[in-house]
């Protein structure tokens, strides 16, 4: 078992034909993605990497089945592809692409959900569930399958907390990098209660930063809906106020969305919080053990 | 990005945001002659740097006299202004705005910005205009108004109806200017890919006229390129001058007080790291990330622009190679010790694609001061140590 994604899931990309959609579908392809085909508007009909190009979603849909979408399009493209696929009977929508207008992916997001189609990202690793499925551009072999399942907001440290998981023994079900964009799909809440049904899943990594209180609500989330053990790390504990990190999401503003905020509104909850992302792996040990 | 204030009193104009009138000036005699231009007998000299605080840190002063416009212009014109936003160092004043004196009756807060939680823009008031909005939150959360506006369907009558009932706006025709205000401010917002409008203060005059007094803005960074006219009132002068060559480079730099220097791939990793390195008893000299396309040339620019800094005694380079390929790291490494002279000791920590190719690079190239780790946790002990001068 897993969440959201296995190796029958069929998986269409939007954006396949150019330089990043062609790099990582094929590596994704490799790790035994099942990948149906692409769309590319304009080279309809063309083969690549051996599936079937096509100048709509909808055409690829009716064609092949496909259920979740892999974007990779260029970030002015992103809320239209979005919008297009699920009005096209997409159901999980997976947004690699960095640098999406904040304005387009509000009105892709409320798009995506009067359609009930799933979204995650954008700019994100994308989602991986170990020897079966890999949509996005983590390194696929570091994800070794076993019992655990993790949820980051940023891409390395998901690698890194994978890494660390796998070195200790372990294994992960699935990973999601959920992204740290102000407007993003799944976040925490969401995927915390399919880790909780997954039977599978035995133990929950959970990867935060500063700024925003989605690690907040995740707190109080799992107060009352997880019986799973958690580990936490958030990132920024060093960080100074009102600079911007990177992300986004990463940037403090008065006292919301501090470090020590989120670890403690999860500690106190009983989750494992470590304040080092190198104490990630002993500390799934430790709760499995 | 952000602007200064005399820019979003332009674009505040184009929309039919009342403001006072001004005009912006380079030198004392500028301003002088700004003041003539906009006539009456009381002006406003105001430095414009973008950090807010100015006027407790005296860079808004009033002058009664066109002798005094000069003189207020020549002491501000100059001066490093500190505020509570600027850091100790400050800023440079390179600009004043000449702005008409205002009859001010009462002090408002307005501003429009995106509400994550609620996913769509917020419009925030409140009747405590020119006190820091924070405190107000903190403090009295009561009287901080908040409407949300889904932009679906736009800005509606009740939004406004909200607004005004809220601030407590009783007589008929403010009502309908008020309204009229926001609802311009967010359409404003809208199209320009604003991130946060704030004016504070918003003014109610004598003759029952809003105005916006100060005006703050700054727009999402990734639909610049769909606004010319926005990227054109950038001022690079006001940002930091190794940030920006960095971001040159595609990389992401910040500046912090400590010692040790760091390079990783990833922001969210690299803020784990300066963590780590914390927690292990060291202190971060930056925030680097190298992005997911770094090359042997953007990594030896890193190591040029972390060794600028003399407070380092160590680097710390954490790589986790997913779309970054660790040899490519390593070849980067070795580009730099060619281009720049590393005078202190760097720990390097490579994992993920070609790790073993980059490792066997480093040991090829078998350079003196590169200490090799195994993972992070050992990275930043060794960082750390390196740093006290220990082996």
């Amino acid at each position: 078992m897993s969440i959201l994604v296995n190796k029958d899931t069929k998986v269409i990309v939007q954006g396949f034909t150019g330089g990043e959609g062609t790099f990582h579908s094929e590596q994704c392809m490799a790790y035994g993605t099942n990948i149906v085909g692409g769309v590319t508007p304009g080279k309809g009909g063309q083969t690549h990497l051996g599936k079937p190009v096509f100048n709509t979603v909808k055409e690829a849909v009716k064609a092949t089945g496909a259920t979740v979408s892999m974007v990779f399009v260029p970030p002015a493209f992103v809320g239209d592809a979005v919008m297009e696929a699920a009005t096209a009977g997409i159901e999980l929508a997976v947004i690699i692409t960095e640098g999406a207008p904040v304005k387009d992916m509000q009105a892709a997001k409320a798009c995506a959900t009067k359609n009930g189609m799933m979204t995650i990202g954008p700019n994100c690793p994308g989602i991986i569930t170990a020897d079966e499925c890999k949509i996005g551009i983590m390194p696929g072999a570091i994800f070794k399958k076993g019992n655990v399942g993790l949820i980051s907001k940023s891409g390395t440290l998901t690698y890194e907390g994978a890494n660390q998981v796998v070195n200790e023994g372990y294994g992960i079900t699935t990973a999601v990098g959920i992204g740290g964009d102000p407007i993003i799909g799944l976040s925490y809440k969401q995927l915390l209660q399919m880790f909780q049904d997954d039977p599978e899943t035995e133990a929950i990594v959970m990867i935060g930063e500063i700024g925003g209180d989605l690690e907040i609500q995740a707190a109080q989330f799992i107060k009352e809906n997880v019986t799973k053990p958690v580990v936490a790390f958030i990132a920024g504990q060093t960080a100074p106020k009102g600079k911007r990190m990177g992300h986004a999401g990463a940037i403090i503003s008065g006292t919301a969305g501090t470090a020590k905020e989120k670890m403690d509104a999860l500690s106190a909850v009983g989750v494992e919080v470590v304040v080092s992302p190198a104490e990630i792996g002993k500390a799934v040990k430790k709760v499995l053990s | 990005m952000n602007i200064h204030e005399y820019q979003a009193k332009q674009i505040f104009a184009q929309y039919g945001v009342p403001t006072p009138r001004g005009i912006i000036a380079n030198t004392p005699d500028e301003a002088v002659a700004n003041a003539k231009e906009l006539g009456g007998n009381i002006w406003v000299v105001k430095a414009q740097i973008h950090a807010g605080g100015r006027g407790l840190g005296g860079g808004v002063k009033l002058a009664k006299s066109l002798e005094e416009v000069k003189q207020l212009a020549d002491e501000i014109l100059g001066m490093t202004l500190v505020t509570h936003q600027t850091g100790p160092e400050g800023k440079l004043v390179q600009k004043v705005y000449i702005e008409e004196g205002a009859d001010i009756q009462d002090e408002l807060y307005l501003s429009v910005v995106l509400d994550r939680a609620a996913e769509m823009p917020i419009i925030m008031a409140s009747t405590e205009g020119g006190m820091d909005i924070e405190t107000v939150a903190a403090e009295t959360p009561e009287k901080i108004i908040k409407v949300a506006v889904d932009p679906a369907f736009g800005f509606q009558g009740y939004h406004g109806r909200e607004l005004v009932f809220g601030l407590g706006i009783t007589d008929k025709a403010e009502q309908k200017k008020m309204i009229q205000f926001a609802s311009k401010l967010y359409n404003l917002y809208m199209d320009k890919d604003a991130e946060m409008i704030e004016i504070n203060p918003l003014i109610k005059t004598g003759s029952g006229d809003f105005l916006a007094l100060d005006g703050k803005m700054g727009f999402d960074d990734s639909a610049l390129g769909r606004h010319p006219d926005i990227e054109a009132m950038r001022d690079i002068s006001e940002e930091d001058p190794d940030e920006r060559e960095a971001s040159q480079y595609g990389l992401s730099y910040i500046a912090l007080d400590g010692e040790i220097g760091c390079m990783v791939n990833g922001a969210g990793l690299a803020m784990g790291t300066m963590d780590t390195i914390n927690y292990m008893g060291g202190t971060p000299a930056n925030f680097l990330d190298v992005g997911g396309t770094a090359s042997a040339e953007t990594v030896a620019k890193g190591f040029e622009i972390i060794l600028k800094n003399p407070n380092v005694k160590a680097i710390f380079v954490n790589i986790f190679g997913g779309i970054v390929r660790c040899d490519r790291i390593a070849n980067g490494i070795l580009e730099a010790t060619k281009m720049v002279d590393v005078n202190v000791p760097v720990v390097v920590r490579l994992d993920g694609t070609n790790a073993p190719e980059a490792a066997e690079i480093l040991k090829n190239a078998n350079i003196d001061n590169v200490i090799a780790a195994t993972d992070l946790g050992d990275g930043a002990a060794k960082a750390v140590a390196a740093a006290k001068g220990e082996k």
